[in-house]
Formats: C-alpha cells, structure tokens, sequence
C-alpha cells in the first residue's frame, strides 16, 4: 500500500489586491500518493503556481493543513521551511535558474552547501548527480556554455542533490524545443521510476500526456482529477525524427 | 554556512564587477587614507608642542619681579627687581619639596677670538639646571664652590656654541663676555624652539655670585640680593594649585604686603599654559580625523548604494538561494560579507595610501608625521564599521526578499 507523501485538506491561500481579495487557492483538498508523477494543469490565474509553492514551502497557505510526508508544514517558522525544501522537496524552474558564471557542478552543489555538508562529500555528491543526469563531461562548463536541455538537466541534478523524496518542477519544458522537451520529460520518467515523486506543473497537453495523473485547477480548485495512461517520453525521443 | 563559504561566495560576486567593485572601495581607501594622514599630521603637531612643553621643564611656577612706575609710565614685569635672592631660599625652607631656582638676566655680547655673538646672560643658582631641565652635552655643570668664589666658569647653549666656536670643542676654552674673561666648563644639550618660537639654546648660563659682581651688577648695586625671576619645581604628584597659593601667600607675607594690597611680582603657572597650548593641539588633530572621517562616511555610502543595486539584479540568485534552502540569515550574511569585503580591501589598500602619503607630507613639506599603530587599528576597524553599517540595510532587504515573488522578479 502506498502512503500518502503529500496530503491537504481545505488549502486556503489569499491575497488581497487593494480592496478585492483574490482566493488563489480555495480549499484544496488531495493527496499525492508517494512515486506518483503528477501534472498539474488549468489556465493561467487558476492557481496552479500557489499551489505548487505552497507544496513546496516556499509560501504559506492563509488556511487549511498540508502534511508532507506525514509532518505539518503549514505553520513551520521561516528557517524550518528553508530546511523543509533543502531536504525534502528539488526544485526545477522554467528558466533554470543556474547562477552564472559558476560552473555546472557548483551549481549542483550549491543545495549542500546551505545543507553543512563538508567540501569534499559535497564535490563527491555532485559529481555523481552531474553523471547520473548524463554531464559528467560538461561538470566544468559554465551555464552560457550549455544548451537550454542542458542547463536543465543541471538543474535537475541540483535538484536531486539532497536525494529528496519530491521533485517540484513549473514548466520545466517551457523554455526549450519539442525535441529538447521530450528529453527533458524522459529524464523525469526515468527518475519516477526508480521510486521519485514528481510533480509538474504544465499548461501543454502534450507535456501533461507523459504523467500518471492529472489535476486541472480552476479558480483556485481541483476540478479534475484523471488518471492517465503515461507515454514514454524515451521511446518517442527515440522515433523522433532529427531535423537538420 | 561558514565564513569562509560566505567569504568565497562575496570575492566571487565582487570579481564579476571589478571595475565596480574597485571603484566602490576607493570612497573607502580614500577615506582612510585621508584618515591616517590626517591623524599622523596631527599628532605629529601635538608630538612637537608636547616636545616644547617638555623643554620648558615640568610641573612650573614661573616668578616675576613686579613693574615699576616712573613720572605716570608703567613699565614692563622685572623692570623693578622686588624678589630676591633670598625670596628664592625662603620658598624651599617654607614650602616643603619643592625648590626654587633664582635668576638674573640680561644680555651681553660675548667674544672668542676673532667671532663676537650677542646673546642672553642668566646668572643662576646651581639648581636652574635641574628645576629647568637643562642637560649637559659635554664638559660638567657647575657647583657650589664656582657660586660661593664667584668663579668666572659659564656654559653655553648649542646656539652660542655653534656661532662663536664653529667646528671647535668649547669646553676649556676662555671667552669674553662685557670684556671679562670666563672659562667655558660645559655645553647644554640642545633644547630648540620653544612655545613661543624663541630659540631657548642661544644663552650663557653662569654662576649667579658671578653675574652680579662682574658683568650684570652694575645697574642693580643698589639691591645687591635682587633677582628678575624665581623658578618653583613642584614635585610630580602634587597639586599645583596649592604650591601657587603657599608661595603666592608667603611672598606676600615676606614683602608685607596688606590684604587688598597688589602683588609687588607676577605668578604663573606654567601647567596651566602647557595644558592650554596641549588642548589647543589636541582639538586641532581630533578636527582633522573628523573631516577626513566625513570622506569615509561617504565612501560608506558609496558601498551602501552599490550593494543596493547588487541586491536587485541578483534579486532571482537570492530567490533561488532560499528555494534551494538558504535561511534569512545565510542572505544576510551574504550580503553584509560582501560589504564588509569591500570596505576592508578598501580599508587595507587605504592603510597603504595614507602612509605613503603621510611619509611623502613628512618628506616634501617637511612637516612632523607620528603614524601610531592605534591610528592604523582605528582606521581599520572604522572601515569595517563602516561595512557593516552600511551593508545591513541592503543585506537585511535581501534577507526580507520573498522568495516566490524574488524567483518570479525580471
């Protein structure tokens, strides 16, 4: 039986924008169950980034419980949550978000270094990460010198760093080609795979096709809740054809 | 995350913009060169004018025989000879340790062989020496059989020694002074300008028996036993307030002087002028840090506004720094490590301007620098001050960044 990694109940997250108040998260309640890979989908101002920060403690929820992996994280002070996602949740951005001119593998590391982890286990731990996303050749490389699938794939590594038991990842194809996508994609598969939950939060179809699940959001709720078929993302990588 | 880590991270992200970087950390080095070279300045001018106070002698009261008034013109102090030697003798028998040195003065001029100098003449008691400080650079001092035989021995100053006998050791020699012959037994130590600006080594100091009878007295017959000045040494410690109104208090009593009656003499205290003079100096150095400091506030201010724009434009790295698990406090310290970095390295290369300008003052104008190791410190220590004042409120506004809206910042 799989235990639940995330579960909420009435999620409440509300801003107030001068004298209106906007409900970006309006009472969600659900559970993630642990090596799932999850799409979050919905328009835009549907909510799905709040939610996506709130699970990844980067904000706070206004009302409403969110245990992660079996702990209330709702309330946590400021430090506990910076320690909540330097140890439980990995992080991939849109952009990337590598710091520049610093090269690939200190990028990777850069997550142990808020987490005391001495010097050389850190360039052990990292060196691995950079091999296991495919880049041990490019570990001196600095983020101008990648490609945008690349850069990505560091930022996977960094994400994975801290062996996390979720990985949170907001459009993490949305800067890059199909071709570069599908790549991207097949790397998250093989990670869920091997047991890592993930969750991605996506406005494509065509990206949400290689999860299990699907939530579609609306105004703040879940109003859909689908469970999919995946594709895979390496078999169609493989028949796609390379264009010149 | 240690210093260190914080240390690395700050060298890093002052390295991408040097040229930034560098002119931001001249505010500082500007500052505390200034400030070093201000303060050597100034305490070299408090070094000197404590030098001269030292050679006027220590813990002082200086004695001077009244004014005369003839047909309605008040002349100057010493113009009537109202103290005496025995004024002089009574003072140490009365007033228990201090002691009182007798002086005569006058001017004369005085030849050796073929050179001829006009000088100043102090016909003295063996204990001038002491109560004024006065050492001897060669040959010996005087003693009491010279004083009880009216011995025609005198010592010179370094002035007198340098315009009469050039190159030529004085000691032994026998030089004229009003046409009486004398033996000069010993040379003073230097003791250069003093407070006023006079030269204090262009004297002849002899025996007081012997300047009345054979080169001063002859004005002064009349009162065989008077003198111009009395010095008082008050031992280290005592108050000198209270030895001026004992001797104040005694001279009157022995010149029977009614109460409401003037003082026939005029009493100084010399700590009191030294004091004076060594405030006046003080104020004048303690100036010159504080407006040299202002240019280092404003190099603060500098670094202020340049870690402010730091701290937008990596308004995303620090947003990713938290999402990854950096705590408030590893930003601040970030940001305030930077700073401070900048400040110190400014600081250092500062401590290198203001000596070499300091020493270059010393060597082109000619002017006293003391460069103290505190002054060295202090600037440092004020640079780094300086850091972290002006570093915090840039480094605590990353600190506050909420890391969603940082990450999401263009």
């Amino acid at each position: 039986m799989p235990t639940a990694l995330i579960q909420t109940r009435d999620l409440l997250k509300i801003y107030r924008v001068g004298d209106t108040e906007v409900r970006a998260l309006d009472g969600v309640t659900m559970q993630i169950t642990t090596g799932d890979f999850v799409a979050v989908m919905g328009p835009s101002g549907s909510g799905k980034s709040t939610f996506m920060n709130v699970l990844g403690c980067l904000d706070r929820p206004s009302g409403g419980e969110y245990l992660l992996d079996g702990r209330p994280v709702a309330n946590l002070t400021d430090d506990a949550l910076a320690e909540v996602r330097n140890r439980s949740v990995g992080f991939v951005f849109q952009n990337f978000n590598l710091l520049p001119r610093t090269s690939a593998l200190e990028n990777v590391e850069l997550p142990l270094v808020y987490a005391g982890v001495a010097a050389r286990e850190r360039n052990l731990r990292a060196a691995e990460m950079i091999a296991k996303v495919g880049l041990a050749a490019r570990g001196h490389h600095q983020p101008a010198q990648l490609s945008g699938g690349q850069q990505q794939r560091v930022a996977i590594a960094r994400a994975l760093v801290t062996r996390p038991k979720l990985i949170l990842a907001d459009e993490p194809t949305g800067a890059l080609d199909s071709r570069t996508s599908l790549e991207i994609m097949a790397l998250l598969q093989e990670l869920n795979r091997t047991g890592m939950t993930v969750v991605i939060v996506t406005h494509e179809n065509d990206i949400a096709r290689f999860a299990r699940r699907v939530l579609r959001f609306r105004d703040g709720r879940v109003v859909a809740d689908e469970a999919n078929p995946p594709l895979d993302a390496a078999l169609m990588f493989a028949e796609e054809p390379v264009h010149a | 995350m240690n210093l260190y880590a914080l240390l690395r991270v700050a060298l890093r992200a002052l390295a991408i913009n040097k040229l930034r970087s560098l002119l931001t950390m001249l505010g500082i080095i500007i500052g505390v060169g200034a400030v070093i070279v201000m303060i050597a300045v100034g305490s070299g001018a408090q070094a000197r004018v404590e030098e001269q106070i030292r050679s006027l002698g220590s813990n002082l009261l200086l004695i001077l025989s009244g004014a005369t008034t003839s047909g309605g013109v008040r002349m100057g102090f010493g113009s009537n000879l109202t103290l005496t030697e025995d004024d002089a003798a009574a003072i140490p028998r009365e007033i228990p340790e201090v002691t009182a040195a007798p002086a005569l003065r006058g001017s004369a001029q005085i030849v050796w062989g073929n050179q001829n100098w006009s000088t100043v003449i102090f016909g003295v008691t063996p204990e001038y020496l002491e109560v004024r400080q006065w050492e001897i650079a060669a040959g010996r001092r005087f003693d009491a059989t010279d004083m009880a035989g009216a011995a025609k021995v005198c010592l010179i100053g370094q002035t007198v020694a340098r315009q009469l006998f050039g190159g030529v050791d004085p000691v032994g020699q026998s030089i004229r002074v009003r046409r009486v012959p004398f033996t000069v037994v010993g040379v003073l130590e230097g003791k250069g300008q003093s407070m006023m600006g006079s030269d204090q080594d262009d004297l002849v100091i002899m025996p007081i028996s012997t300047a009345r009878k054979r080169v001063l007295g002859a004005a002064n017959l009349a009162k065989q036993r008077s003198v111009g000045t009395i010095w008082v040494k008050v031992p280290e410690g005592n108050d000198m307030k209270a030895a001026e109104e004992q001797v104040r208090a005694l001279l009157r009593q022995r010149h029977r002087l009614q109460p409401g009656q003037d003082d026939d003499f005029s009493l100084r205290n010399l700590e009191e002028v030294a004091a004076a003079q060594e405030a006046s100096s003080r104020v004048l150095a303690l100036l010159l840090a504080a407006v040299a400091s202002v240019s280092l506030v404003v190099g603060g201010i500098g670094i202020m506004n340049i870690m402010l724009v730091s701290v937008t434009e990596r308004t995303r790295e620090i947003g990713l720094r938290r999402a990854v698990g950096a705590r408030t406090r590893d930003i601040l310290g970030q940001f305030l490590v930077e700073a401070v970095t900048l400040s110190l390295i400014g600081g250092l290369a500062g401590i290198a301007l203001g000596v070499g300008a300091a020493f270059g003052i010393a060597r082109i104008a000619g002017w006293r620098i003391v460069l103290s190791p505190e002054a060295v410190v202090l600037a440092v220590a004020f640079a780094f001050a300086i850091g972290v004042f002006f570093g915090f409120y840039p480094a605590r506004k990353a600190a506050r960044l909420n890391p969603v809206e940082a990450l999401r910042f263009e």
